[in-house]
C-alpha cells in the first residue's frame, strides 16, 4: 500500500485516470465544454507559501494572502541567477507592479488559475476559452498549427488531440505578464505547452510545461485539477476591472479637488 | 496579411485615441450594409434551393469569422426620405463613393496629428464589405432612431450637465470607450465600427460565443432555456439568452446598466437579435431595440456579416491606453500654465 502510494505520486496525475473516458461531442471529440475554475491559491504564488498579511491593513482579514501548497512540480522554479534577482525585485513591488492589479490581460498559463471561472466553448475547428477576469479570451485553432503573427498578451494557441487530451502549443506571448502576484515572471521567449485531460465527469487535469531560455535554466512544469461549475445558474458575469484600476494607474493625474461625475 | 499585421502591432497604441473619435462621431453612424434582399429574390424565383449548414449537434451553423463592416449609415440620410432601398446601380455608385472617400490629412490639422486609419488601421475601405441595396441599417420607412421621449431628453441632459466643465478632471469624466470599458460596436445590438469590424462566432453544445475584435469582449449566450439574471443585477452588455427558431438564433438581452446608455437608453433597454445564415458567405443580423423609458416605439435594423479569412487579433485596448494618460496630463499641464498667468 505504501509502495503503491509512492508509485502513484511519481507518475503524472493525468495518467492515473487513464481508464476514464470522457463523454464525446457530436463530432466525436472529448467534450471539454463547460465552466471551469481552479481551486487553489496559485494566483497569489505558484510556489508553496504560508499565509501572510495583505497589502492594506485597513482591509484586514478579507484581503490577507491565503496559503497554498503550490502548483510547481518539485516546487522549484529554475531561474537563471540574474533572473532570480529580478523576481525578488518584482516581489518587493508586487502590489503595484503586478499586471493583474492594473487589470491587464493575464497571459497563459496564469489565466487558468486565477480566482475567477472561465468557460470552454468547443467546436470542431475552434475551441474558445473565455475568462471572466477582464473579459480575456483566447481561441485555440484546431487546424494545422500556424506561427504567431505577432506577440500578444494572451498569445497564439494551436491545439490538437492526443487521445482524450487536448494539447495546446502557446507561443507569441509578450513579456508583460506575470505568473502570479508574487512576481514570478517570464520573457517574450516563453513557450507554453498545455495539456487538458478529462479525469472525471466534473474535473479536468491541467498541466503546462514552461520553457523560456532567457529566464529559466530548464523547462519546468505546473499541474492542477480544474473543477466544473455544476450549479444550474453558473455563468460568467462581467468583470470589467479597468475602472477598479484607474485610481492606481491615473490617480496622480487627477485634478484636485475632483468634480463632475 | 501585411496590413493586418501592421494593424495589430499598432492596435494597442491606437486604442485610446480612437476612443475619442468614436465619442465625437458614433461609430454606428460612420459605416454599414445588405444583401438579404438578393438572397430573398433568389429564393423567390426558386433558382437557389439552398440548405443552411448544421453543426455536428444539429443546430444551424453560424460559426466563422465575419466582418460586419458597412458603407451604409445606421440612420438614413434625410434627403432619401422613405426610400429604403437603392436600385442595384445606385447602390454600386453609393458604395464606390463611400469606399473611395479618403481621410483628409491637411498639415497642421487634427487629422494630421491623428492616425490615418487607411495607413494604420483596417478601415472599411480595406476590408470586405457585404453588398447591400439598403439606404440605412435601420429598416422601415423612417430609417432613423425615434426621437427621445421628454423624460429621456432630460436624463441625457442631466448626464451631460454633471460633467460639464469637468471633462478632463479624471478618468471617470471620460467616456466609456476612451476608458476602454465598453465600445459602441459591442452592443448588443452589435453595430459596425469605423474599423476592425471583425467578429468570430463559435458554437459549443448549449452555447453560442461571439468574440468581437474591438475590444475583445466575448458574449456567451446560453441556449438552454434558463431565465435571465435577477433583475437587480445589471451589466454594461446586459444579460443574453438565446434559442433557435428554425434556422435562426434568437437572442434576448435585458439587465443593462443605466451607464450603457445606448443612444440615450435607460437600464430598461431590451434588445432582441436574430442571426440567420442566408448564404454560405453571409449571416444576416437583425435587431430590435426597445425601451419604454426612452422611445415611444421600438426600432429595428439589419446588418450583414460577411465571411472573412481572419484571423481575429487581440485588441488590448486598456493595456495600450496612452491616450488617457496623455489627455489627463495634458489637461494638468494646461491648468498649470494658466495658473502662472
Amino acid at each position: 500500500m505504501v509502495l503503491l502510494a509512492i508509485f502513484t505520486a511519481a507518475i503524472p496525475a493525468a495518467a492515473q485516470n487513464a481508464a476514464y473516458r470522457a463523454p464525446r461531442t457530436a463530432d466525436g471529440k472529448p467534450d471539454l465544454n463547460g465552466i471551469w475554475q481552479a481551486l487553489n491559491t496559485a494566483d497569489w504564488d505558484i510556489q508553496a507559501h504560508a499565509a501572510a498579511a495583505g497589502p492594506a491593513p485597513m482591509l484586514a482579514a478579507d484581503f490577507a494572502i491565503p496559503p497554498g501548497t503550490g502548483i510547481v512540480e518539485g516546487n522549484e522554479i529554475p531561474y537563471l541567477p540574474a533572473m532570480a534577482e529580478k523576481k525578488k525585485e518584482n516581489f518587493q513591488n508586487r502590489f503595484t507592479a503586478d499586471p493583474e492589479v492594473k487589470c491587464y490581460l493575464p497571459g497563459v498559463p496564469r489565466a487558468n488559475y486565477m480566482p475567477y471561472p472561465f468557460q470552454i466553448v468547443q467546436s470542431a475547428k475552434t475551441i474558445l476559452i473565455s475568462y471572466e477576469y477582464a473579459g480575456a479570451v483566447r481561441t485555440i485553432d484546431m487546424g494545422k498549427p500556424t506561427p504567431a503573427p505577432v506577440d500578444s498578451w494572451m498569445g497564439w494557441s494551436s491545439g490538437h488531440w492526443e487521445g482524450d487530451t487536448l494539447v495546446v502549443d502557446v507561443t507569441g506571448l509578450n513579456n508583460k505578464t506575470w505568473f502570479d502576484r508574487a512576481g514570478n515572471f517570464h520573457s517574450d521567449a516563453l513557450h507554453v505547452v498545455e495539456r487538458y485531460t478529462p479525469r472525471s465527469a466534473d474535473t479536468l487535469m491541467y498541466e503546462a510545461t514552461i520553457e523560456d531560455p532567457k529566464v529559466f535554466s530548464r523547462p519546468w512544469k505546473i499541474s492542477m485539477p480544474l473543477y466544473r461549475h455544476v450549479e444550474k445558474n453558473a455563468q460568467l458575469l462581467e468583470f470589467k476591472c479597468v475602472e477598479f484600476a484607474e485610481e492606481l494607474i491615473y490617480g496622480n493625474l487627477r485634478k484636485q479637488p475632483k468634480g463632475g461625475k | 496579411m501585411s496590413n493586418r499585421f501592421f494593424q495589430l502591432a499598432s492596435a494597442s497604441a491606437l486604442a485610446a485615441v480612437i476612443g475619442i473619435v468614436s465619442l465625437a462621431q458614433p461609430a454606428a453612424a460612420q459605416t454599414p450594409s445588405t444583401k438579404l434582399l438578393a438572397a430573398k429574390e433568389g429564393a423567390k424565383d426558386g433558382t437557389r434551393a439552398w440548405t443552411p449548414p448544421r453543426t455536428p449537434d444539429g443546430k444551424p451553423d453560424i460559426t466563422g469569422i465575419h466582418s460586419n463592416a458597412s458603407v451604409v449609415p445606421l440612420e438614413r440620410p434625410k434627403d432619401l426620405g422613405a426610400k429604403e432601398f437603392f436600385t442595384k446601380e445606385e447602390a454600386d455608385a453609393y458604395e464606390k463613393a463611400a469606399m473611395s472617400r479618403h481621410e483628409v490629412v491637411a498639415p497642421g490639422t487634427y487629422g494630421d496629428v491623428h492616425y490615418n486609419m487607411q495607413q494604420f488601421g483596417l478601415e472599411k475601405g480595406q476590408t470586405k464589405v457585404a453588398e447591400t441595396i439598403r439606404t440605412s441599417l435601420i429598416v422601415g420607412p423612417e430609417g432613423r432612431v425615434p426621437a427621445l421621449l421628454p423624460a429621456a431628453q432630460a436624463r441625457q441632459a442631466a448626464r451631460q450637465a454633471v460633467n460639464k466643465g469637468h471633462e478632463f478632471d479624471g478618468p471617470e469624466n471620460r467616456g466609456l470607450s476612451e476608458r476602454c470599458i465598453l465600445w459602441p460596436n459591442e452592443g448588443p445590438p452589435m453595430l459596425p465600427e469605423g474599423y476592425n469590424s471583425n467578429l468570430q462566432i463559435v458554437q459549443g453544445e448549449g452555447y453560442v460565443a461571439i468574440m468581437q475584435e474591438t475590444i475583445h469582449d466575448v458574449r456567451i449566450i446560453p441556449t438552454d432555456g434558463r431565465p435571465h439574471l435577477p433583475p437587480d443585477v445589471h451589466q454594461l452588455m446586459g444579460d443574453s439568452r438565446g434559442h433557435w427558431e428554425g434556422n435562426t438564433l434568437v437572442v434576448d438581452t435585458t439587465n443593462f446598466t443605466d451607464r450603457t446608455a445606448f443612444r440615450g437608453s435607460s437600464e430598461n433597454l431590451h434588445v432582441v437579435e436574430r442571426f440567420t445564415r442566408t448564404d454560405p458567405e453571409t449571416v444576416t443580423y437583425q435587431f430590435t431595440v426597445s425601451d419604454p423609458s426612452t422611445w415611444e416605439k421600438s426600432w429595428s435594423g439589419e446588418v450583414l456579416m460577411t465571411k472573412i479569412d481572419g484571423p481575429i487579433f487581440e485588441y488590448a485596448c486598456h493595456e495600450g491606453n496612452y491616450g488617457m494618460h496623455n489627455n489627463l496630463s495634458g489637461a494638468r499641464a494646461e491648468e498649470a500654465k494658466s495658473a502662472k498667468k
